[in-house]
């Protein structure tokens, strides 16, 4: 039997050891003399969390698959076990060994969202590796950041030997097999890193250097050589279907916030929201076959004994054969006892009959993201949904016998006014009024209930707004009482309920989305003053961060709340996602004249992505 | 048709709780294929119940659980199809056919026996068969139990069955009561018997394992304590 990492004492007094064991079922083992290279993949945040996510699951089980490689995964340890680490010296130990992290010649750390930088810092420290990049030696593991942050990864720069930019399948094993032949052939450290900073989508920041202007933004970033690209390119799969999908993902033993199979059905989304990272970094939209989700659907169910499926994607009614692949979820997981929980849909005739197939109605309620309250304010921002397109759909739902609905909407978008933020409230009310005009007294089941939630808008990179200010934290409150207060005037006002985020996290989060590398100072600062789990309200200490800027000489405002020059250098330009700088800026332009741009699917704008030669770029369009 | 199955837990193990063993086990059927029973409803779950939670940290070679099925090969055939699914840390021991009228695993439970080893450097020195002996020879067995609301101090003496040294001189036995009236916790005898001793319990000293759960094949006067088991047959 495998030796814990933890005595039995430690794991008897933290909360949910079994975050730590590892030996989950599909966890995978290996003999260690009989590999090569071992690679620790970190979520960079609790256990619960981290199991959640589907990108980990895919690299785990494609690098578990090469025979000379043999991934762990390696997960932040809550603030309970953190001290107890601290305290005895214990080195960060990775789940499936339960070896330490330090012994590993890979660490890789998905970077999810910028509020887990410190947790980055954490993982770094427990496992006894310098936190600076430029520290280490081949004592130590190569540190590989990727996920959507690494798009803009320059407020980490410091601490990470490279990032992987774009979708893990194609070049992790052409950097293990470089990885290998350095370490065989008795090549520096420094030297794999160039080597490896020549591969396509390997980015290596400490071979970068970077020049600022009076007025402190970027004058030139160059790379220090002349034989490293001075862009890198993201790396995509082109072929979705014939890839690397996990058939046996790792089941947990405790509850986490994905308990169920999931189903990527497609990457991508025709959609072209102006806010929206995601939207134009994963482009172009690639459906995976229907024929394989169904294949993978059953043995994934099969090999893990979960009692419920999801499809995961950025907008799943626009992949193409969805009726298909949902008619044959129903029968077959009918059969098997199986729920399928589903994504939110586009609300219409389809998605409203397969949710009485499949959810309990009273139970469920309808979600719409109109994203901001007028029509004016959704063409700025190309929210493809109309007013009249929620109306109908609220009323065939309630119709239906649905009562409940929530709001997404978000506050601080460029361009928005107060008639804007009063639309909010405005549209609240008449999606209640179409209740009690469609559904007659005797039908009614109870009141209708409304619920708005509004986010803070944070601009990120590649997106047409990258260029927009932000808001500061007292305009974006003030946006939230002037919803409020105008929810408080409506005739339905008391079947509307409405809820806003923090905003000192929104702050946060935009400086470092749109940061550079003189944020790693304050970054590692804020750490040593024991700031980690920033994502966490209860341990997000605003105060602390902000004291660190002032201390650093940060200007906040700098990132936040300034608008960007037209032609500005931004920190991420070294980076080509496919979408080039000129197609945002034409929709920056677009959006301030509050003009739309079709979908991927009704035409092409021709944003760049096509280069990469595969999905929707390669579909025959229907013009008729 | 009900089976009861008998499993160990083991290593690693012993740090999933109670809920999280019932989850890995609803996985367990439905990848081993067994013909599992679902309720009625519009969310069926399978019908299933577990005999006595085991606490955090703990070991055992007596868990019990029944399922009800809708069909059946064989014991063997079910035993090597669940063990094709566990991990590391969890065996089944056998599954056994149910009586109609026998009555559910939970409601079943009348006793456990423990063995109680001490971890190193733990080992009281006053450990030996005579101060077990005086220990459990006292007329009654005075304990303070705290409950979330109050203290109860009740004597404990009827609720324990056997007290012992193995013969190794190193393993304490202990057969408790482990119905749902009387459910007595080892660490809380093994309490009593280092206060008598003028001692302290460090409850970290104790490697516990539970060896088996009993039902009552006697009666409430002369109970006859057989394994949980001993009302199924193999198929």
């Amino acid at each position: 039997m495998r030796k814990l990492a933890l005595s039995d004492d430690i794991l008897l007094q933290v909360e949910k050891p079994a975050r730590y064991i590892g030996n989950e079922v599909n966890s995978v083992m290996k003999d260690k003399e009989s590999i090569a290279v071992r690679f620790a993949m970190c979520f960079p945040d609790v256990y619960e969390i981290g199991m959640s996510h589907l990108g980990i699951q895919i690299i785990y089980d494609m690098l578990n698959r090469f025979d000379d490689v043999w991934c762990e995964r390696v997960y932040s340890p809550w603030p309970d076990l953190d001290a107890v680490l601290r305290e005895r010296r214990i080195p960060l130990f990775a789940l499936e060994s339960q070896e330490p992290i330090k012994d590993f010649d890979f660490l890789g750390i998905t970077i999810q969202y910028e509020m887990c930088y410190t947790n980055i810092l954490q993982v770094l420290d427990l496992s006894g590796i310098p936190l600076i990049a430029k520290e280490r030696t081949w004592g130590h593991p190569i540190v590989i950041g990727g996920g959507p942050c690494a798009y803009n990864p320059e407020p980490i720069a410091d601490f990470f030997d490279l990032f992987y930019i774009g979708e893990g399948e194609t070049q992790y094993r052409p950097l293990i097999d470089l990885y290998r032949q350095c370490r065989e052939g008795n090549v520096s450290r420094e030297e794999f890193i160039v080597r490896a900073a020549r591969l396509p989508g390997i980015y290596a920041p400490q071979l970068y250097e970077v020049s600022y202007n009076e007025d402190g933004t970027i004058k030139a970033f160059t790379p220090k050589r002349d034989d490293i690209p001075a862009t890198v390119t993201k790396e995509i799969v082109t072929d979705l279907t014939n890839t690397y999908y996990p058939e046996k993902p790792v089941v947990p033993f405790i509850k986490c916030t994905q308990d169920r199979v999931v189903l990527e059905i497609q990457r991508g989304c025709i959609r072209g929201c102006r806010f929206c990272q995601a939207g134009q970094l994963y482009r172009p939209v690639r459906e995976r076959s229907v024929d394989m989700l169904k294949d993978y659907a059953i043995k994934m169910l099969d090999n893990t004994g979960y009692e419920e499926i999801t499809l995961s994607s950025l907008s799943s009614s626009d992949y193409s054969k969805l009726e298909e692949l949902v008619g044959f979820l129903i029968d077959s997981c009918r059969e098997k006892k199986v729920n399928i929980s589903l994504p939110s849909l586009r609300i219409d005739a389809f998605s409203l009959d397969v949710m009485e197939k499949v959810q309990d109605v009273k139970k469920s309620s309808l979600t719409f993201a109109p994203e901001a309250g007028s029509q004016r304010l959704r063409n700025v921002i190309n929210k493809g949904l109309t007013e009249e397109v929620i109306l109908n759909g609220a009323a065939m739902a309630f119709q239906g016998g649905w009562n409940r609905v929530k709001l997404y909407f978000m506050l601080g978008l460029p361009t928005e006014t107060d008639n804007d933020i009063r639309g909010i409230a405005e549209l609240s009310n008449k999606i209640s009024a179409v209740y009690y005009e469609t559904v007659p007294k005797e039908k009614r089941n109870g009141k209708v209930q409304i619920v708005a939630s509004t986010s803070f808008f944070v601009p990120k990179p590649f997106t047409p707004f990258q260029w927009a200010a932000q808001c500061t934290k007292e305009e974006f409150l003030d946006k939230a009482y002037k919803t409020r207060k105008a929810i408080m005037e409506q005739l339905n006002q008391k079947s509307i309920k409405y809820n806003w985020h923090e905003a000192d996290a929104s702050v946060m989060e935009g400086i470092f989305a749109r940061g550079d590398r003189r944020l790693c100072k304050p970054i590692m600062e804020a750490y040593k003053k024991g700031c980690i789990f920033d994502a966490w309200g209860e341990y997000y200490r605003h105060d602390v961060w902000i004291e660190t800027f002032e201390e650093c000489g940060i200007d906040i405002a700098f990132y936040t709340t300034r608008e960007r020059g037209i032609d500005e250098v931004f920190p991420w330009d070294f980076i080509d996602c496919g979408v080039s700088k000129e197609f945002l800026r034409r929709e920056w332009q677009k959006a301030l004249n509050e003009q739309v741009t079709e979908n991927c699917r009704e035409k092409c704008s021709a944003c760049g992505a096509a280069r990469f030669g595969c999905g929707i770029c390669c579909v025959e369009r229907d013009y008729s | 048709m009900r089976l009861r199955v008998k499993f160990s837990k083991h290593g690693a193990l012993r740090f999933i709780g109670h809920l999280d063993v019932m989850r890995y086990f609803q996985k367990a059927i439905r990848r081993a294929n067994i013909d599992i029973a679902y309720s009625e409803g519009f969310s069926p779950h399978q019908i299933m119940t577990f005999a006595a939670p085991l606490g955090v940290g703990l070991e055992s070679n007596g868990e019990y659980m029944d399922i009800e099925v809708n069909s059946i090969t064989g014991s063997g055939q079910i035993m090597d199809a669940l063990n094709g699914q566990m991990v590391d840390g969890i065996e089944v021991l056998e599954v056994k056919l149910l009586p109609d009228n026998a009555g559910n695993a939970m409601a079943s439970v009348f006793a456990a026996s423990y063995s109680i080893r001490f971890r190193e450097g733990f080992r009281p020195v006053f450990l030996s068969v005579r101060s077990l002996d005086d220990f459990y020879g006292q007329q009654e067995i005075e304990v303070t139990k705290k409950t979330k609301r109050s203290e109860v101090t009740f004597d404990m003496k009827p609720y324990i069955y056997e007290l012992g040294l193995g013969d190794d001189g190193e393993v304490v036995r202990l057969t408790v009561d482990a119905s749902s009236a009387g459910n007595l916790k080892p660490a809380l005898v093994m309490r009593a018997y280092y206060e008598m001793n003028g001692s302290e319990l460090d409850e970290y000293a104790l490697l516990i394992t539970r060896e088996e759960t009993y039902l009552n094949a006697g009666n409430a006067e002369q109970p006859r304590l057989m394994p949980l088991g001993f009302i199924g047959s193999d198929f």
